[in-house]
């Protein structure tokens, strides 16, 4: 028996998404790049998800992204284990998780790949969160090695002139603190070539994201969860450019085929709020068992949300911008226009908030949002209390019931 | 010693002292919820800044707004407003501090209703020339957001008088704090935690003729500090809302004699230069001060700073004490303790809900530590 291949499900076949072996041969490529780079003598830097990692890239320095290897330790379901060593070495519960984990990663060289090479200086971009500015300390004192801050004020209402003078003088800050770690000067017409390919990632990002809002959608925001690693750690490149081209054209030739990801889509959702890591395949199932389908969220369009911004030929001064206009760095009103925008275009029956105790900026006022959303656009909302890496903070039960219920309003 | 007592009524219900001032002056009452609000440009304004603490009543309405994982503090100060305690207050200012006073920033001025609202986004790193413009910029913006929210003009020539008070009522506090550092028993630290507090809330004239008073009455009664024989102790943290700690750890042995607390020594240290351009100056006293946790100086200053200070104020042990859910203050703790624990000092942790352990618990691990130190 053990030797007979086991007949696949040609329906479930069919939809599966072909560019993803490809997606994970990148992926390994570049983390063995990245652990190897002592030996090819390239540096590695550590980087925040919303830093601007195109002036690495000119650098000829390897980014490396603690978390987007959080959610690595997520969804190879390590994370309560590495929490716990976190809270051993006396790190709260109550903290991100991404952090907490990678803390431990670090100490123990543990999690999914041994831990992340150690860098050679690090860049933290607080535009996502605070937490990115303790967690750098943390590794600035543990590695020994500096630490270049990227401060881009929180948005209220709009960027302010002396914020955005601030973030320009920092960009300029930037460049003299790489070419000092990197004993060389920035190329400026190789910034040039990187900043086009950032910005031409970006918009076929955006447009693989698009091709969800038709019906039925040919992928689920669960799909852009696990294809969003590119144009995070590998923004800039021409890797990410092609991958992304190929992934686009795989989409759109599922719409010319009829190729649904979720059989029989008749609800379709957004979902708000980091991924719960360790959870994706029993929510995804969970939902197209009610026959929804995530169609969109509001995480993986982070980074294309503010393409718009940047003038390629001017990257410094206007990515600088775009950088501080990110979606969690903006009020509570400014993300309700873009909740707003996206309930439009992916043209959603239900909005689905993920109430993740790791991320406070993301999570602090979704309840605000959910009421506006609910008022404004008579739109039904279901919020999930859980953690993005951290287990223990997911209710099977609680969770499923809830599911449940809020299809059955759906439905009625 | 009448001004102590009038200091302590203050503090022991201040929600009354800012309704009973709303009879007597139009002076504006401006909630804030940190030290690095510019007290001194709402001073110049005119107004009466009002340092916010959270509830300690139950939360219920707060609850419909803020997830249980947000500290008691935000989730307090909310619940204050929605349910009219702070119906006192003419505007509220933010500064940016942590992820969840920014959050909450936004769901006060969807919800609170109070006739002004200003976000002051200063700088998170506090150690470059280009933070320091930017920081300058900002409290520039912040004076002309208070005249128009107080239809007022903010002359330089009050931002020079509000910086001149400010010196002083903060040379009074840090005299205060010295005195007792030296004399533990020249004022008990429960009425100095009074002290501190009703000075963040009254109003500052007010204050300054109370807190001169007090000081003249402490110097006529000082005596040898040899004569008390507690283990001399440093607090440190972000808020400490709890007059009670200090009476349990007192009964326990030991004496809080200096702070590293947001509602402590960070109130009142560091100069404002007066021969410069006051803004400048202000924003110079920032960028000096020793950090919170919620911004960046160095990756090790804050640690550095703390074992400074018990060795300094010939201290013997620390105590921690954060509200749980307070990140800022959870990432630092490891680290702190470290730096503690190698250079030899005791020091244990007190993680605070809304309300402190048992008297008999706290007094419990109160007495273990005391033990520890030798
Ligand atoms: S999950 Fe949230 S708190 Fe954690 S690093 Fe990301 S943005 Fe920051
Ligand atoms: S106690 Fe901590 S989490 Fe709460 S407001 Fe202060 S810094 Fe923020």
């Amino acid at each position: 028996m053990a030797d007979q291949p086991i007949a696949k499900d040609p329906e479930k076949e069919k939809r599966k998404i072909k560019s993803v072996s490809k997606m994970k041969e990148i992926m390994t490529t570049y983390y063995i790049e990245a652990k190897t780079a002592r030996e090819t003598g390239k540096k590695v830097a550590w980087i925040t998800s919303g830093g601007p990692v195109e002036f690495l890239i000119a650098m000829d320095v390897i980014p490396v992204y603690p978390e987007n290897h959080g959610a690595m330790v997520g969804a190879s379901k390590m994370g309560v284990d590495l929490c716990e060593k976190a809270e051993e070495m006396g790190y709260s519960r109550d903290l991100c998780s991404y952090a907490r984990s990678d803390i431990a990663c670090s100490v123990t060289n543990g999690g999914p790949i041994g831990g992340l090479p150690k860098p050679d200086f690090l860049v933290c971009c607080n535009n996502i969160c605070g937490t990115v500015l303790k967690w750098y300390e943390v590794a600035a004192r543990y590695y020994n090695v500096p630490l270049f801050i990227l401060d881009t004020p929180f948005i209220h209402t709009e960027m302010s002139e002396a914020s955005r003078k601030y973030v320009i003088a920092q960009t300029y800050e930037y460049i003299d603190f790489l070419e000092k770690q990197c004993g060389k000067k920035m190329d400026f017409d190789r910034m040039h070539e990187v900043s086009k390919l950032a910005v031409q990632g970006l918009r076929l990002w955006q447009e693989v994201l698009d091709t969800a809002a038709h019906k039925p959608a040919p992928m689920t925001a669960f799909d852009a969860f696990f294809h969003l690693a590119l144009i995070v750690t590998l923004r800039g490149t021409k890797i990410a450019v092609d991958y992304y081209k190929q992934l686009r054209d795989e989409m759109n030739q599922r719409i010319t085929d009829g190729i649904a990801m979720v059989p029989n889509e008749k609800y379709r959702l957004l979902w708000d709020n980091l991924p719960v890591w360790y959870r994706t395949k029993w929510l995804s199932d969970k939902f197209a068992s009610h026959n929804a389908c995530l169609v969109g969220d509001t995480y993986t369009s982070a980074w294309s949300g503010v393409m718009d911004l940047i003038d390629e030929d001017n990257f410094i001064e206007t990515g600088a911008v775009a950088y501080s206009s990110v979606y969690i760095n903006v009020s509570l009103d400014i993300m309700l226009e873009t909740l707003k925008k996206l309930i439009k275009k992916y043209d959603v029956d239900g909005l689905v908030m993920h109430s993740n105790r790791s991320c406070k900026p993301y999570s602090l006022g979704q309840y605000d949002l959910q009421k506006l959303v609910m008022k404004e656009l008579k739109l039904p909302t279901l919020i999930i209390e859980a953690d993005m890496v951290d287990a223990r903070s997911f209710s099977e039960s609680q969770i499923e019931t809830r599911i449940d219920a809020f299809m059955e309003t759906l439905k009625s | 010693m009448e001004a102590l007592d009038k200091l302590k009524a203050v503090a022991q219900n201040p929600y009354a002292y800012a309704s009973n001032l709303k009879q007597v002056t139009d002076k504006p009452v401006v909630g804030n919820f940190c030290s690095y609000t510019p007290e001194e440009l709402i001073v110049a304004a005119g107004g009466i800044p009002f340092r916010l603490f959270g509830t300690k009543e139950d939360i219920s309405m707060a609850d419909a707004h803020l997830q249980a994982y947000c500290c008691s503090l935000v989730r307090g100060g909310l619940e204050d407003a929605l349910k009219g305690n702070l119906s006192f207050l003419d505007g509220t200012v933010f500064p940016h501090t942590c992820d969840s006073i920014q959050r909450l920033s936004d769901i006060w001025r969807l919800n609170a209703g109070f006739p002004f609202h200003i976000d002051v986004v200063l700088p998170v790193k506090l150690n470059t020339e280009s933070a320091r413009i930017y920081m300058i910029d900002v409290l520039k913006t912040f004076r002309s957001d208070l005249e128009s929210a107080l239809h007022v003009s903010v002359t330089e020539e009050k931002i020079r008088q509000s910086v001149k008070l400010y010196n002083r009522l903060r040379e009074i506090l840090g005299e205060i704090y010295e005195m007792r550092c030296n004399d533990p028993d020249s004022i008990s630290a429960a009425d100095l935690y009074h002290v501190i507090k009703a000075s963040m809330v009254m109003d500052r004239d007010e204050l300054l003729e109370l807190l001169t008073a007090l000081r003249d009455d402490l110097k006529k009664n000082l005596k040898d500090s040899t004569l008390n024989k507690k283990k001399r102790i440093i607090l440190s943290g972000g808020i400490c809302n709890h007059p009670d700690i200090y009476t349990a750890l007192e009964e326990s042995g030991a004496e809080i004699i200096w702070d590293d607390l947001c509602t402590g020594t960070r109130c009142f240290e560091g100069e404002i230069a007066e021969t410069v351009d006051p803004i400048e100056a202000i924003a110079d006293r920032y960028m000096t001060r020793m950090v919170c946790p919620a911004k960046h100086l160095s990756a090790t200053a804050r640690g550095e700073n703390l074992v400074r200070l018990v060795k300094e104020r010939d201290a013997s042990g620390v105590i921690f004490m954060f509200l749980k859910f307070c990140d800022p203050h959870a990432f630092d703790y490891p680290y702190l303790k470290k730096f503690l624990d190698d250079a030899g000092i005791p020091n244990i942790l007190l993680e605070v809900e809304e309300q402190l352990p048992s008297d008999a618990q706290l007094k419990t691990r109160f007495e273990t530590f005391v033990d520890m130190i030798r």
